[in-house]
């Protein structure tokens, strides 16, 4: 087979292809969002139906200054990653140590808040039905807030070692759609635990 | 025909030690090598799960019979099931897929290669994990023994005062690791097709295949993903005593149900979709004609994607559920049967009026027409929620869906093993043996499968260990367990065919069938890079415009 009428055809077409990135974040973000959607289903489901105590209503307070630090991540992940497409490494470097503390914030908040409840509230993953959704699904978004802080702080670690370039901007926007994702499902966790199951 | 390829003096691969080309294989990330990873390794546990879907017949083949125990005969049944659908199906459609895709659409790799390398491994000890409850299934104090709570698990058989040991455990982790890997590969070909393409070729001129591949990675990111939760919750419930489906605690059995199953049925199109796309890519070819109402064949596809995802509720109709909620599923489930008709109409119409070469992988493509209709036909009936009533869980059901699986998948699977065997290997195969294979396989296939129909319309229940006589269902037992000779005498002859080819048979050259799509335009084995320099495209069959300069393709698209 000539390859010449496969590559040497005058025909050249315009040809410009979504990121690979930002089609595999978005692709990923599609099956996180379905394990998500199950969690939240099973939760709604279950709402009010635990045979015994301690019951959501209790035992849970709206975690209110929690909530504003993991939502204004989101924020300061957006300035971050803006500063660096600007290449003002220093601007960067600032927005993403403020994201990572928001972050740990938020982590550290939830474990006082799941020790309260076992060591005070006597509330396990066995307790109830309550404890079995509650834990999972705070469980689940927590474990991906978790993965999320590790790569954060490795990009910090590399921000202080002076390895971050502006050139690397498009890798931190691919990270910073899971970021949002991750606040986005807070949201839904919130309103579904705190608001709708309380 | 000049080669496509850079002429490289690379150092003579055979003369090095086994263990360093062995290395090469395991620290792979080439789509082609992990391509064939998966399916040599699918066709390992086809023979596994095809054992033990023998042993079952051999004990079903006449009344009272005690060739296996009973609890041997329940570990056979669940780890044939999760052993064909997850460790056979799905890998083998993964490697077509993975090995194809990138020379389809005219690239040199998948968009993630190590992402591959890891989807694969993945898989891979996803299985060895299942098959490891064998030695670990009871932990230190015993002996091993298999999972044994049917392929779908209901709760609470998968609570732990029912099923003691680590054997559910092996099987809840296999599925949960190689569902991550399913995932992977997903996104990975997702983001390969719509992100790799070589210049021109744009989604309209995408070889079918690539985009039934397509909406089959976006069914499994929303299908595998409800699985892989599921499994997390049996873990939480297993190992931390949680209380999703006990409901001793007020949890639900009919929950796992709903969950299994959201996954379960678009499962079943996750695989016959790419088995459609090889009917898609094989038809026209032996035809002699372009495929028939391309646009039409994507938006079917399309439209199946979708309406599959609302259907899982048919397998729960004996459950008991409202009447509205059986009216629903009854409703989309009839209707998902209208796109899947246009695209048969479809492939008849390519094959309509061409000059069909009866080669064995177009044998395999028609064999697998006729019996996808009839399983076709049959989900319809299963479909009617009375009829189910009268029928969920008999022979009919495993029946059905094994014309399905056995009749639609496999058969299409075969003819991809012929058609891109050349491609793959370099060589061809025998035609003769080949024929042998299809021949066998047919009669096997239809003596076990449509005998299989009747004991379920006389009331034979799926999983039973025996039976009394005097039912009725000893002679078509008999037939059913006959039919297997057959399958695996076709079979033997298939390996035998892959064995003798690889080593003796002709050297296939670039382009033995004479077709279009731009995997055809490399060498047989494709180089390392696979294209020397990346192709441009102007049509959807970009070699014929090569082969007719006079008469191209793209005047008319």
């Amino acid at each position: 087979m000539s390859s010449a009428g496969l590559s040497g055809s005058t025909f050249e077409p315009q040809w410009t292809l979504p990121s690979r990135g930002r089609v595999g974040m978005v692709s990923l973000i599609a099956a996180e969002s379905a394990i998500f959607t199950i969690f939240v289903v099973a939760y709604i489901f279950y709402v009010g139906k635990s045979l015994s105590g301690p019951m959501p209503g209790d035992v849970l307070t709206i975690p209110i200054f929690n909530s504003i630090c993991l939502l204004s991540s989101s924020l300061t992940t957006h300035l971050a990653t803006r500063a660096l497409r600007n290449a003002k490494i220093g601007s960067f470097g600032f927005w993403w140590f403020l994201t990572l503390g928001l972050g740990m914030i938020f982590l550290i908040g939830t474990g006082r808040e799941w020790h309260r409840l076992i060591f005070e509230e006597g509330l396990t993953v066995s307790t109830n039905l309550f404890g079995t959704t509650y834990y999972s699904l705070v469980g689940l978004h927590a474990f991906h807030v978790t993965v999320g802080l590790i790569v954060i702080a490795i990009v910090m670690m590399f921000t202080l070692l002076g390895k971050v370039r502006s050139k690397y901007s498009e890798r931190l926007d691919v990270f910073s759609m899971y970021w949002h994702f991750v606040d986005a499902v807070w949201v839904v966790v919130f309103t579904v635990v705190y608001v709708i199951g309380r | 025909m000049a080669s496509d390829s850079i002429a490289i003096n690379s150092p003579d691969v055979s003369t090095r030690p086994v263990s360093e080309r062995l290395h090469d294989w395991v620290v792979t990330v080439d789509h082609k090598k992990l391509g064939i990873l998966y399916i040599v390794y699918a066709l390992g546990f086809l023979v596994i799960g095809g054992i033990e879907a023998t042993l079952m017949r051999i004990q079903l083949m006449v009344p009272n019979n005690h060739f296996v125990s009973p609890e041997v005969f329940n570990r056979l049944f669940t780890m044939h099931g999760t052993t064909m659908i997850f460790f056979v199906a799905m890998p083998i459609l993964f490697g077509f897929g993975t090995y194809l895709i990138p020379l389809m659409i005219g690239t040199r790799d998948m968009a993630f290669p190590r992402l591959n390398a890891l989807s694969f491994w993945l898989t891979a000890f996803g299985g060895f994990l299942l098959y490891f409850s064998v030695i670990g299934g009871n932990g230190l104090y015993g002996a091993g023994n298999a999972p044994d709570v049917g392929w779908f698990a209901y709760a609470p058989l998968t609570s732990r005062p029912f099923s003691l040991g680590h054997s559910t455990d092996f099987w809840t982790l296999g599925l949960l690791v190689s569902g991550i890997g399913s995932i992977g590969t997903a996104v990975n070909f997702i983001t390969t097709i719509l992100c790799m393409r070589c210049p021109g070729m744009t989604l309209g001129k995408m070889p079918l295949l690539a985009w039934l591949n397509l909406v089959m990675a976006g069914m499994v990111i929303l299908a595998v993903s409800p699985l892989t939760a599921a499994q997390i919750m049996l873990c939480v419930d297993r190992y931390l005593g949680g209380h999703f489906f006990d409901t001793q605690a007020g949890g639900s059995a009919v929950l796992w149900m709903h969950f299994f199953w959201i996954f379960g049925h678009p499962e079943v199109y996750v695989l016959i979709i790419p088995a459609f796309a090889f009917a898609s890519e094989i038809i026209p070819v032996f035809s002699r004609k372009p495929i028939f109402g391309y646009p039409v064949m994507v938006a079917a596809t399309i439209c199946i994607g979708f309406v599959s995802l609302s259907v899982w509720a048919h397998h729960m109709f004996t459950v008991g559920m409202s009447s509205y909620a059986n009216s629903f599923f009854t409703i989309t489930t009839m209707a998902v049967g209208v796109p899947t008709g246009i695209k048969i109409f479809n492939w008849i119409g390519t094959m309509w009026g061409g000059k069909i070469q009866f080669k064995a992988p177009m044998l395999f493509c028609i064999g697998f027409l006729f019996q996808f209709l009839i399983a076709g036909l049959t989900g319809i009936m299963l479909a009617a929620s009375p009829f189910d009533w009268q029928l969920g869980n008999s022979y009919f059901v495993v029946a059905h869906f094994h014309y399905v699986i056995v009749g639609g998948i496999l058969f299409t699977l075969f003819a991809a093993f012929y058609y891109w065997f050349p491609k793959m290997s370099g060589r061809m195969y025998s035609e003769t043996l080949a024929k042998w294979h299809f021949w066998l396989f047919l009669i096997g296939f239809h003596l076990t499968f449509d005998f299989m129909h009747i004991p379920g319309l006389l009331g034979m229940p799926r999983r039973i260990y025996t039976y009394e006589p005097g039912r009725g269902w000893e002679i078509w037992n008999l037939i059913v367990t006959v039919g297997v000779l057959f399958q695996i005498a076709g079979v033997l002859a298939f390996v035998g065919n892959l064995l003798w080819s690889l080593a003796k048979g002709e050297v296939a050259g670039n382009d033995p069938w004479d077709a279009w799509t731009l995997e055809w335009s490399t060498t047989s084995p494709p180089p390392e890079y696979n294209f020397a320099r990346i192709p441009v495209v102007e049509s959807r069959r970009p070699l014929w415009d090569v082969k007719h300069p006079e008469d191209p393709d793209w005047k008319y698209e």
